[in-house]
């Protein structure tokens, strides 16, 4: 048992019904819905953990769900750290699972506040 | 006297409220927000492309939303920029800075930016969950609250079929109740403060709660549907860990005490396949900090009763100034765009809101005395719990940093065990550091912000809130020229939602 989408007809708030869309998660075809974000088609088929820990190599999904923790980066069409929760997916995007034995600190190094007194 | 041009920052309640306001005395306004929908985490829903006529399900004052939407869309005078992230603002001597943005889809490439040379600013950039870390809480099936409310809200996903709600605070039941109504079985909501807290909290001016009614009535309105749904609402509960092998399992819940300490002997362990945790919310100041804006004692942006910034016509409004609801939000909000656009607290147009504020503060003040957090907390953590979920810091690595540097700084600390320093920029973690960290070695964390308002300049604050970059970028944007509000590509894109 794990998270799903509520199918319209059981569904208080009445979505209409949407043309349905694909995207391949590592090769492999996840069905959603027009107008959803690429976590929300991927926890919405069942799926919680895509991206892999640097440095313990541990699962991880949504935490925040909103933008701010950056647990749920994945690749998207061949660009990398895109934040799953707030990208709406799009049918037939290509999505890759995220394994950076690096930090993907080295990465965002020129944005943090490691001051003067680093060195 | 000349009305200057506002730029207003989040397209939440307060937001929103702000440019309605700040149109309706003349200004021309430019409402951004990062999000391509309008309404911020409080009026999340679903997409144009999944349209439902009975979103009012899931929403307190969603006509009140509608509107106000309508009434900004339709106003000449009004520029809507959706997907548009403000990544910095430069710190000006009295007066806002240049605003500096990215237009675009979320971590795209290569989007334009803009740079906008504002008369009045009002940042309206709201906040975020704070969850206090636990052992397991690292593992996949475990979720902030807002993100159960966000899925549920905005895409009807429900994060599991069997699930706890845990935390602290009124948010929890909302959150329930949404996951109710999108198919889950949520098997209770462990409130971790004690009845006498929160009756202490609520009930000694209860005439307070019958002005803040729409407040009170929709609570209400939450307990009579968690009755309805059975669920149990239980206090001085918290879930103390969760576990699970590749993702959550079980989670143990257990009783604490007034201090939020656990009390051993009361352990219970439930199968579930989610939890959701909040303990309340933490303002996101980067914007405000960057912008030269000075902090209260409790770490929010301070202003005065004009809702004004320590730095003149650079305004805040909404929970990036104090927690309080959506109802204070759009009264606090409609100030703000009420003065920004050179309007006076005098004028009569602005009594409501005022008197609004008046009674939705004083039920938020309530609202934090009754479930805020209390430091028994960290008796809940071991030492191979994680505390910093993008580095992968223990609290044990975090407590052997803190010995071994002895008094040193929190940024030595910091840099010693990498708390913190990850890719969410210390967001999550943040806070927790440094509350772990100050009862570890007293008087490290503070700093200078710990006195009176608004002497707190953000500047020399050596505190986890400050990220002269707001949000991420790439580097070759960061290089690009700034686009002409009028290039074609843009007005394309702000077009797009204006039929
Ligand atoms: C996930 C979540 C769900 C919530 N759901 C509920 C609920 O159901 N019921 C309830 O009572 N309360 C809820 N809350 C509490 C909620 O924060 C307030 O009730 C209300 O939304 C506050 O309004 P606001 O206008 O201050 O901020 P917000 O609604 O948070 O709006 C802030 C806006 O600023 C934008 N923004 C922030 N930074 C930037 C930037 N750098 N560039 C561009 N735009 C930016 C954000 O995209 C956002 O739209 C929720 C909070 C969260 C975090
Ligand atoms: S889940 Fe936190 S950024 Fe996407």
């Amino acid at each position: 048992m794990t998270s799903f989408r509520l199918p319209p007809c059981d569904d208080p708030v009445r979505p209409a019904e949407v043309p349905g869309i694909r995207i391949a998660l590592d090769g492999r075809t996840v069905e959603g819905v027009d107008g959803q974000s690429i976590a929300g088609v991927i926890l919405g088929s069942g799926i919680l953990a895509w991206r892999t820990t640097s440095k313990n190599a541990r699962p991880r999904g949504v935490f925040c769900g909103i933008g701010v923790c950056f647990d749920c980066l994945v690749e998207v069409n061949g660009a990398r750290d895109v934040r799953a929760c707030q990208r709406r997916a799009r049918d037939g995007d290509v999505v890759t699972t995220q394994y950076d034995e690096l930090p993907v600190r080295v990465r965002a190094a020129p944005f943090e506040e490691v001051p003067d007194d680093r060195a | 006297m000349t009305v200057p041009d506002v730029l207003v920052i989040g397209a939440g309640p307060a937001g929103l409220a702000a440019a309605r306001a700040a149109r309706r005395r003349g200004a021309s306004v430019t409402l951004l927000d990062s999000s391509d929908e309008l309404g911020g985490q409080y009026w999340r829903h679903l997409p144009p492309q999944r349209p439902s006529e009975r979103e009012a399900v899931l929403h307190h004052g969603w006509s009140a939303f509608t509107a106000l939407r309508e009434w900004l869309e339709r106003s000449a005078g009004v520029t809507i920029i959706r997907q548009a992230y403000v990544w910095a603002i430069e710190t000006r001597e009295g007066r806002p800075g240049a605003v500096f943005v990215v237009v675009g889809e979320v971590d795209g490439e290569d989007r334009p930016q803009l740079v906008f040379e504002p008369g009045a600013l009002i940042l309206a950039t709201g906040a975020y969950d704070r969850t206090l870390p636990f052992p397991g809480w690292d593992l996949p099936g475990v979720f902030t609250a807002g993100a159960a409310q966000a899925l549920a809200k905005g895409e009807r996903v429900a994060i599991g079929r069997r699930v706890v709600v845990a935390g602290a605070g009124p948010f929890l039941l909302p959150v329930a109740a949404s996951l109710a109504a999108t198919g889950s079985t949520v098997l209770g909501v462990y409130e971790a403060n004690r009845t006498a807290s929160l009756i202490a909290g609520w009930l000694p001016r209860p005439w307070q709660l019958l002005r803040a009614a729409r407040k009170g009535g929709e609570l209400a309105g939450y307990v009579r549907g968690h009755l309805r749904h059975r669920i149990p609402y239980r206090v001085g509960k918290a879930v103390i860990r969760a576990d699970g092998t590749d993702r959550v399992e079980t989670v143990t819940i257990a009783s604490v005490d007034a201090a939020w300490s656990p009390l051993a002997g009361t352990e219970q362990t439930i199968a579930v396949d989610a939890v959701c945790v909040g303990h309340g919310f933490t303002p996101r100041l980067e914007l405000a900090i960057a912008a030269g804006c000075a902090l209260s004692d409790d770490d929010f942006v301070w202003v005065d009763e004009r809702q004004q910034t320590s730095i003149p016509l650079v305004f805040a409004a909404g929970e990036v100034t104090g927690i309080g609801g959506v109802d204070l939000a759009l009264a606090e909000g409609e100030i703000a765009g009420h003065l920004a656009a050179g309007g006076s607290i005098q004028d009569a147009a602005l009594a409501p809101a005022l008197a609004h504020r008046r009674t939705y503060r004083s039920f938020a003040s309530r609202i934090e005395n009754a479930h805020g957090v209390a430091g028994g907390w960290s008796e809940w953590l071991t030492p191979d719990t994680v505390v910093c979920r993008c580095e992968e810091v223990t609290y044990g690595v975090l407590c052997d940093a803190a010995s071994a540097t002895g008094g040193a700084s929190l940024r030595s600390l910091k840099l010693s065990s990498r708390a913190g320093l990850g890719i969410c920029q210390g967001r999550v973690c943040g806070r927790t550091i440094e509350d772990l960290i100050a009862k570890r070695a007293p008087g490290l964390a503070g700093g200078p912000g710990h006195s009176d308002a608004p002497v707190s300049s953000a500047a020399d604050r050596v505190r986890t809130d400050r990220r002269p970059i707001a949000v991420p970028i790439r580097l070759g944007e960061l290089a690009a020229e700034p686009t002409p509000l009028s290039s074609p590509s843009l007005s394309d894109r702000l077009r797009e939602r204006h039929p």
